[in-house]
């Protein structure tokens, strides 16, 4: 036998037995099982240790409910924490661990807080651990967070795979229970892609733990007859192990899915987000059983009754050798008769809504015994408990809709304003007699198929009970003879819930937020409304006037790596190779992250120690011979239309539409706030024909602005706006032999000379014997440039006939980080000088600004200001012992100042040791900057602990005439 | 959230970037004597209401086409959705 | 009331914990007041606190439309840092930060202000140049920074993806004395100590109207009756255009739902704050062990106080990249709150042009951290009707006057601050 309290029949398959392991020792189970309903089967009853007060816990539910039996699955980097042995399908060799305690589990020491509990009530952490001040970091959170917590997760990577994904339907169906079954059938068979989930592994619901006929079959044949038939219907997608976990705007729900053991493999995700698209949702999703609130109730071996039904019925396993049964209802005796039949020992049936009341309960380990008030003792090793059910309105309400009370079944059920699209049909809008059920699926999956523009074929009505037991209204046994659990995980018990009134946290979010009830693991499925009605006693309002808190997704918990899916690790965002990456890579470039890019950074070569050679010889290569760079990675915006010309002009802060064609113009782009947004070049190609370059970190938002500022603001033009920057490879080059160099790649009869090409023009030619090409003449190293840009396929082969042609000029490949150098030595701004806080007039370009025309950013460019930065301008700096480096991020104060933020007068945006001046330079953002130049001060960089003296001087350190770059 | 593009049809707003108030349609004259003023105006003020709000969607991953959708700030319901273009093309005709 | 210690707890527990009464008194308006502060969040009881306990103010009057500490001081993600930019936001900061370290001292209330560190991530040179940049002037400030490379990083933080990750970690910027704190306390805490030094916290009182006459407030409609004062100080954090819409004023503002989550309870893993902003993401893990994690705002106006999956999705995406390690604990709660975004990402704490009426708003999605100082600064304006030395930048019309304070320099879009 698979464990000694196994009976027989049940949903178990005999032929099938499984091993499995718990803290260590062996046990057999068979499938079908849970991990609950195998530990139990062996007669396991502690399984855990409360939140708390490390009290001894067993198992209470069947469901997703569970509060107590957390159990770490697997061991080492497999190790999942924290999960639910009700919910564990049991498969052959898995090892399961409890948690929450210090020594085994039998015998943790730190229940000893169990004995503290006087002293530990609601909230006592408020009014303590204060002094002395220095302790709580140092003694007391350590301690509390050491006993806090739950599993422990382990540190490695999960080695789990997760995947998500989009599913569209007309129909969701939450839930294959009776309703859910007869709503996904009735839709189904009109034609309607329906979406049938259901949280479990087998179909069927509580037909699978409770004892119907259904048209003359029993419940668990009926739903797995449906479930053929709908397995059948080509329109329809049924997903077991799929727990819908919110609903969100427009119809889209999130549905986990666990994938199935035997479907699962090294390199198959383990669990599945989807986002599913449904024009209708019929809520499904059954009732959650409620216990009661009397002294003792949390021993292992009292659980919910209707629990006991299921572990009986469906999984044939005894939850105790002589069960007891205490229920608010009339379906005790009822149960009693059915567990009875199976064979099990039935102690009492206490009927919780007369006397004797339960005074108490005995069992350091596991139930021994009950207490009545007359002080009658009953002997048994497990109780049954039922409080009535709670619908499971989760999905109903997370949008915007309120649950409403219903006082015949002593329950919140959702509202009447429903989401749009969104039915409820059965148990989960409190119908809980069969037939109802079954009648609200059908017409619930009939009516969202009719919406969906199907005919749904008439459905003959089900033969079956309707039998019903509404719990009388709550009541606490025994009040005061005990402690008394409400909420089982964070042990919330009906003292804390007075408590909490005594002092004042009367609301229900107090109430939640002061005792923590509610925000286990279990998300208070069980035991809010016990604490709700103990509310309501104290307060003298009712349940619906004390109310509930908002019901929030998800709807049990949910792993991050379903969440994340794919995009976890490497995945989180797409990788931008340039179409010279793999020629660069050849080249021994190392890559660096820039936005989504990779770009090269540098190149090393051999007998170089360090990236400082690497980039001073390809800084000395641009200076005095001529270097390239791929710089593909730079926007590129085509604009034409008749229009061109005044869009451009309107976007850019200085004047456009008198640039000739066949010329290249420097543009600033404001903000509307006159912030900068970015700078680049725009060449005139044609008439009507512009090409704009971007940042590389601003390319998208540029290009949405450009297109606000066409479709938004100035619909009257005729101009259209092509994203072009993935169509072009473009290259830099850079270096007195730079023409040299391309008059060798050129076709005649292209005139490359200075007189026929001069400094900021542009042409589209062919290079290399007819490949099509754009070469413009602008430099962002001060050095005689070039930029060639050819067809993106063609990148790498331009790279190799340059390296090629050139190999006697001593053509050097640079990367960004060379580039970065020579663009600071030439005093050009880049991202840490345009980094959305600096206006023209602090980088010294005020006088660029046209004045006749409006432009995007014209009336506040002159008056916005950031804080702290009023009077910044743009300077260069020299350490003053040139031996000495700077560090970008360093403040500048006055010599002698203290430190302080009141002298802080601007900071180092831009470092690189120049190897054409043998130091380091740097670029400043400095209050009153112009008028500093020639003057000391110091640089402070309290992170590296380093102070340097500098020299203020101009921004230009290369070249500031800039004869090179003309020459 | 699902957008209705009127050229697409309805499209998951993760395929959008979001501006904000409608309102940055209608941008001031820059050259105006009192341009300052307006300017500070229509850069920073908003109505923000809890309520209906028309508002500047941009389809980024898309067609690149910027709507106003007027959608409700406290329910998410969204009640009408149209080009950016055609609407500014009407606030310039009623000028 | 009491004061709160182990010696009283121990008495209690002894004698069946019935000597305890409310923590504040909840009382009902009376006709007039001196001061009204409207808004029962963190913000407006710490100035209801402070002007009772630091400016003399005995006829007060706060006013709260729900159950106190209900909106952002009860659903934020309990961050506390003083590690800005811009020398008017670090030097309130700097402030607030010193007013937590002795709260519990001052409220008689532990709110468990626990400084394990702040750490943000840098990713490239140029963001570790930013970092730097920060660093000195929070240390310029007062407050504490330092940078710590990857190396360095590593002995607290070893489950971090550094070398694998879609964008490797370089080091970071770590604020030792930031931390957390447990923030439904705070909001008790404040309410308890206001109470007692004779503050009338009125719950369940929705202010509808503002008694406005010749440009000057003489008090506020409510749904429990007129409430006649010459002050009325608004804190009212995501409702802030609302109120002031009431009383005829447009506010450079949006309202912007943030959602927040926190996984099932762990045993103790991550030490302190951390936070990704290239995937904008940040966690740390509260006392009882869950970990408390978010990203940014779902980026459309709302006041629903509830996101959807596309953030929820990116949010996990972003943490699971990070420290892949949590791709296996599992999301327990979310929740979502309404953020009163200012133009320039940086509170308003002013005069309004109504006399006598007074705003405290624009707290963003780092209002909690401010509370303390918020707090001190708001009594000081309704006190002494002058500016704090520390809260000068923060006026309402700086927009006009051109004086922002940018903090992430992306201008006047409130979504992607």
């Amino acid at each position: 036998m698979s464990g000694a309290f196994r009976l027989s029949g049940g949903l178990v398959d005999r032929d099938h037995r499984l091993r499995f392991a718990f803290n260590g020792r062996q046990y057999e189970g068979l499938a079908g099982d849970t991990l609950a309903s195998a530990l139990l089967a062996n007669g396991v009853r502690l399984v855990g240790r409360s939140f708390k007060y490390h009290r001894p816990r067993g198992i209470f539910s069947a469901g997703s409910e569970e509060p107590n039996a957390l159990v770490t699955l697997g061991e080492g980097r497999a190790a999942l924490p924290n999960t639910r042995a009700t919910m564990v399908e049991l498969t052959d060799g898995i090892a399961a661990f409890s948690q929450n305690h210090l020594g085994p589990l039998g015998f943790d020491p730190l229940a000893v807080t169990d004995l503290l509990a006087p002293f530990l009530g609601a909230g006592f952490y408020y009014k303590t651990f204060m002094w002395p001040k220095a302790f709580w970091e140092r003694v007391y959170e350590p301690l509390i967070r050491k006993a806090a917590g739950l599993g422990r997760l382990p540190t490695d990577p999960d080695p789990r795979l997760y995947d998500k994904g989009h599913l569209h339907c007309d129909l969701l169906v939450v839930g294959a229970g009776p309703a859910g079954l007869a709503a996904a059938r009735a839709a189904g068979a009109a034609g309607a892609r329906v979406i049938l989930a259901d949280e479990g592994f087998r179909p069927g619901g509580r037909l699978l733990a409770e004892r119907h006929e259904i048209d003359g079959m029993s419940g668990a044949d009926w739903a797995a007859a449906q479930w053929q038939a709908l397995a059948a219907l080509p329109n329809v997608r049924l997903m077991p192990r799929a727990t819908a976990l919110g609903l969100y705007d427009h119809g889209i729900a999130g549905v986990l899915e666990r994938i199935a053991p035997e479907a699962r493999a090294v390199d198959k995700p383990a669990e599945i987000f989807w986002r599913v698209r449904a024009r209708r949702i019929v809520l499904a999703a059954g009732a959650t059983e409620r216990p009661l609130v009397f002294p003792g109730n949390d021993r292992p071996g009292i659980m919910l009754a209707g629990a006991v039904q299921a572990f009986v019925n469906r999984w044939a396993v005894a939850p105790g050798r002589r069960v007891a049964i205490l229920a608010n209802h009339d379906g005790g005796e009822a149960l009693a008769a059915e567990l009875a039949g199976a064979g099990l020992d039935i102690a009492a049936v206490i009927d919780a809504r007369g006397d004797p009341q339960v005074l108490g309960t005995k069992g350091r380990g596991g139930l021994r015994s009950l207490t009545l008030a007359d002080g009658r003792r009953i002997a048994c090793d497990a109780l049954a408990v039922s409080g009535g059910w709670s619908p499971n309105l989760h999905l109903a309400v997370h949008r915007d809709g309120k649950p409403a009370w219903r006082d015949d079944i002593q329950a919140f059920v959702p509202g009447a304003a429903l989401p749009d699209g969104l039915a409820v049909a059965g148990a989960a809008g409190g119908s809980f007699g069969l037939r109802d059920c079954l009648d609200e699926g059908t017409r619930a999956g009939q009516a969202a198929a009719t919406a969906c523009g199907f005919r749904p074929p008439g459905a003959p009505g089900f033969t079956t009970d309707n039998t019903q037991h509404p719990p009388a209204p709550f009541r606490e046994l025994s009040p005061g003879q005990g402690r008394a659990w409400v909420d089982l995980q964070n042990d919330v018990t009906a003292k804390d819930i007075r408590l909490a009134h005594r002092e004042g946290f009367r609301s229900v979010e107090h109430l939640k937020r002061y005792t923590t009830l509610g925000m286990a693991t279990d998300q208070g499925k069980t035991g809010n409304l016990a604490a709700l009605a103990l509310m309501a006693q104290q307060t003298g309002r009712g349940i619906p006037e004390t109310g509930t808190t908002r019901y929030r997704p998800p709807y049990v918990p949910v792993s991050l790596g379903a969440l994340a899916g794919r995009e976890g690790g490497r995945g989180f965002k797409p990788v931008r190779r340039t179409p010279l990456h793999d020629w660069s890579a050849a080249r021994g470039a190392s890559f660096v992250e820039s936005g989504l890019w990779l770009r090269a950074e540098w190149f090393a070569q051999d007998g170089e120690s360090g990236w400082r050679d690497s980039v001073d010889r390809e800084v000395m290569a641009v200076r005095t011979a001529v270097g390239i760079c791929d710089v593909s990675t730079l926007g590129k915006i085509d604009i034409q239309g008749r229009d061109a010309a005044a869009f451009v002009d309107f976007v850019y802060c200085n004047g456009f539409a008198k640039l000739p064609v066949g010329r290249v113009r420097y543009g600033l782009m404001l903000r509307e706030d006159g912030i900068v947004m970015d700078d680049g070049t725009c060449a005139r190609l044609g008439e009507h024909h512009y090409l704009m370059t971007t940042t590389t970190a601003n390319a998208a938002p540029v290009f949405q602005h450009l297109e606000f500022v066409r479709q938004c603001l100035r619909p009257d033009l005729d101009v259209h706006l092509v994203p072009d920057t993935d169509s072009w490879a473009q290259i830099a080059v850079a270096g007195p032999k730079a023409r040299a160099l391309l008059t060798r790649l050129v076709d005649a009869p292209f005139d490359i000379s200075n007189a026929g090409f001069p400094f900021m023009a542009c042409a589209e030619l062919t290079v290399c014997g007819g490949t099509k090409a754009r070469l413009f003449r602008i430099s962002f190293s001060g050095e005689l440039g070039y930029e060639l840009a050819v067809p993106a396929p063609f990148g790498s082969a331009l790279a190799e006939a340059m390296t090629g042609a050139g190999a006697d000029l001593g053509v050097t490949p640079y990367g960004v980080e060379a580039l970065n150098v020579l663009r600071i030595e030439k005093g050009h701004v880049s991202g840490p000088e345009l980094n959305g806080q600096t206006a023209p007039a602090h980088l010294g370009l005020r006088r660029m600004a046209a004045q006749g025309k409006d432009y995007i950013g014209r009336v506040l460019a002159g008056r916005t200001r950031v804080d702290g930065a009023e009077t910044a301008r743009l300077v260069g700096l020299l350490p003053c012992d040139r031996a000495q480096p700077l560090t970008a991020g360093a403040h500048l104060l006055e010599p002698g100042a203290p430190r302080t933020q009141a002298h802080d007068l601007g900071w180092i945006s831009s470092v690189a040791f120049s190897p054409s001046l043998g130091h380091d330079i740097g670029l400043a953002l400095l209050n009153d900057g112009a008028a500093r130049i020639g003057t000391r001060l110091r640089a402070v960089d309290a992170m590296a602990g380093a102070e340097v003296e500098v020299e203020i001087v101009s921004p230009h350190f290369i070249d500031p005439e800039g004869a090179r770059q003309r020459g | 959230m699902i957008i209705y593009h009127p050229l697409l049809g309805p499209r998951d707003s993760d395929e959008f970037t979001y501006l904000g108030d409608a309102s940055l349609i209608d941008r001031p004259d820059g050259l105006a004597e009192d341009a300052a003023a307006r300017f500070a105006e229509y850069v920073y003020m908003r109505d923000n209401p809890a309520g209906t709000h028309r508002e500047l969607w941009f389809h980024a991953a898309g067609d690149q086409s910027w709507l106003v959708v007027t959608r409700n700030t406290a329910t998410h319901e969204i009640t009408h959705v149209e080009l950016a273009s055609d609407v500014a093309r009407a606030r310039r005709a009623g000028r | 009331m009491g004061r709160f210690s182990a010696l009283r707890l121990l008495y209690e527990g002894l004698t069946g914990n019935r000597g305890w009464t409310p923590h504040w008194r909840d009382a009902a308006p009376q006709p007039a007041y001196d001061i009204i502060v409207i808004g029962g969040g963190g913000h407006g009881l710490a100035t209801a606190y402070q002007l009772a306990a630091t400016y003399g103010q005995t006829r007060v009057a706060l006013l709260e439309k729900g159950w106190i500490g209900g909106g952002n001081v009860g659903r934020n993600t309990t961050i506390v840092r003083a590690n800005y930019l811009l020398p008017s936001n670090q030097g309130f900061y700097a402030l607030s930060l010193r007013l937590w370290e002795r709260m519990e001292q001052d409220l008689n209330y532990n709110v468990m202000m626990s400084q394990r560190g702040v750490l943000n991530l840098c990713h490239s040179d140029a963001q570790r140049d930013a970092a730097i940049r920060r660093g000195n002037a929070v240390r310029l400030s007062g407050a504490d920074a330092v940078y710590l490379d990857a190396g360095a990083l590593k002995k607290d933080w070893p489950f971090l993806d550094y070398d694998n990750a879609r964008f490797p970690i370089r080091g970071g910027l770590l604020q030792p004395r930031a931390g957390t704190a447990r923030h439904d306390a705070v909001a008790w805490g404040y309410a308890r100590a206001a109470s007692d030094r004779g503050v009338d916290i009125i719950q369940n009182c929705e202010v509808t109207g503002f008694d406005i006459r010749g440009g000057k407030v003489f008090g506020v409609e409510t749904t429990r009756g007129h409430i006649a004062a010459g002050k009325v100080g608004v804190a009212v954090a995501g409702n802030t255009s609302r109120l002031m819409g009431m009383a005829g004023l447009r506010m450079p503002i949006e309202s912007h739902v943030l959602q927040a989550f926190v996984t099932e309870g762990l045993k103790p893993v991550i030490p302190g704050v951390v936070t990704f902003g290239v995937g904008h993401f940040y966690i740390s893990q509260s006392d009882k062990g869950g970990l408390v994690y978010g990203g940014d705002l779902d980026g459309y106006n709302s006041y629903a106080q509830r996101g959807n999956l596309p953030m929820v999705e990116h949010v996990a995406a972003a943490g699971v990249s990070l420290m892949p390690m949590i791709a296996r604990a599992r999301m327990l709660r979310s929740w979502g709150g309404i953020m009163d975004m200012t133009m320039d990402g940086s509170p308003i704490i002013d005069r309004t042009p109504v006399e006598g009426l007074y705003l405290n708003g624009g707290w963003c999605y780092g209002g909690f951290k401010a509370t303390p100082g918020s707090g001190l600064v708001f009594a000081h304006l309704l006190a002494t009707d002058t500016p704090h030395e520390v809260a000068k930048g923060f006026r309402l019309d700086r927009f006009a006057r051109g004086h922002v304070i940018d903090e992430t320099g992306h201008g006047p879009t409130p979504n992607l601050q």
